[in-house]
């Protein structure tokens, strides 16, 4: 059940949480690979104990980097069928994971985004949903695509999609550059409510709200 | 004409600069920042000796003092750097990425070929950590002769 999916997490010092995460997830998808993003911590070793494959980049390089490491190494699985980017701190339920599949099975989808406010059940900041509000507008205003939450980590991806991705944008920009190369390929996507966790771990990790001047920065001079 | 000690100081500041900067990589738009680097250092030179020429320019130009130009034109040449550099670091770091990753994903098919983890070995698994790589598509589409955008100096 599941062979064929492929749950991608980049890693970066979750030690702490990483071995669980992994063990949970393989409960429902026996194929996890973490990609290592040049941890200080032994967060390598914990998702190995917990039978993730742990690709190990040399250098911190970014979260982005580390998704497209994950595509890479996916692609490598001749019967992988599909990608799902998921991450390493415990926000994410492989039950949203389970409809999403659902969903492209029976609507013949490519792809499907987890988005965050297509349901009430997740419990953002006042702050956050604004800033989420108008990054996910200025996503749809460059790329041509109609979607409510493009700063979800939470996204399946096809084979034949993640075989055309190619992210360029090592830290936090890829999600927007995700979506707008997504937008340009000529296939059926559509989003699928998830619920995301706010821990007070995945709190005390998260990311700052200032990330979104960077991530236009970013965005913006490239 | 009489030549003040600290003309004497800028010029070779300058000199000295230009020369270090000769001493980069690149084909055509290395013959292009030469050229640039030349002519700026010439004029820097000249402006040294003859410091009514921005005066006179910035006249032209409708500024009030030739130190006002040439604070202007500072200012242009600045972030003109700035945004140069970046890009150029960017160009550096895609590059950097690309071999980091192949690094990475090369040690995992290299140690999944005694079949460690995961649920069974790929089909490259089967030569013992032989260099033989599948082709991946991101250098071929992407290496070779993108050198870093031309880049014109201040």
């Amino acid at each position: 059940m599941n062979d064929d999916v492929w749950l991608v997490v980049p890693l970066y010092n979750e030690a702490e949480v990483i071995g669980d995460v992994v063990a949970q997830a393989r409960e429902t998808f026996p194929n996890v690979v973490c990609v290592d993003d040049g941890s200080r911590d032994g967060g390598a070793a914990a998702a190995a104990a917990a039978g993730a494959v742990v690709v190990q980049h040399p250098v911190n390089l970014g979260q982005g980097a580390a998704l497209q490491t994950g595509f890479e190494y996916a692609l490598t699985r001749p019967d992988m069928k599909w990608v799902v980017t998921f991450d390493a701190d415990g926000q994410h339920q492989t039950s949203d994971v389970l409809a999403m599949l659902e969903k492209a099975r029976a609507e013949d989808l490519a792809v499907v985004f987890g988005s965050r406010f297509l349901d009430d059940r997740t419990d953002a900041g006042v702050l956050k949903k604004l800033v989420l509000r108008m990054a996910v507008g200025y996503t749809n205003l460059t790329t041509h695509t109609r979607l409510t939450d493009a700063h979800n980590g939470l996204r399946l991806i096809s084979r034949e999609v993640v075989e055309q991705l190619e992210i360029t944008q090592n830290r936090m920009a890829h999600a927007s550059e995700l979506v707008q190369q997504i937008g340009a390929l000529d296939i059926r996507y559509a989003e699928s409510p998830v619920h995301i966790l706010y821990t007070d771990y995945s709190k005390a990790k998260g990311q700052s709200l200032w990330n979104a001047v960077n991530i236009l920065a970013e965005l913006i001079l490239r | 004409m009489n030549i003040v000690l600290i003309q004497v100081l800028l010029i070779v500041v300058v000199v000295v600069v230009a020369a270090r900067l000769f001493r980069s990589r690149g084909a055509r738009s290395q013959a292009v920042r030469r050229l640039g680097l030349m002519l700026f250092a010439a004029f820097a030179v000249v402006s040294i000796l003859f410091p009514n020429l921005w005066n006179r320019m910035a006249a032209v130009a409708g500024v009030r003092r030739g130190t006002d130009l040439v604070l202007y034109a500072l200012v242009v040449a600045f972030l003109s750097f700035t945004v140069t550099t970046y890009l150029r670091f960017r160009d550096f770091e895609a590059r950097y990425t690309r071999l980091a990753r192949r690094l990475a994903l090369d040690e995992v098919r290299a140690e999944s070929t005694p079949s460690q983890t995961g649920p069974t070995s790929s089909p490259t698994a089967g030569t013992t950590a032989s260099p033989t790589v599948p082709p991946r598509r991101d250098e071929g589409s992407n290496a070779g002769g993108d050198a870093p955008p031309a880049t014109e100096q201040a």
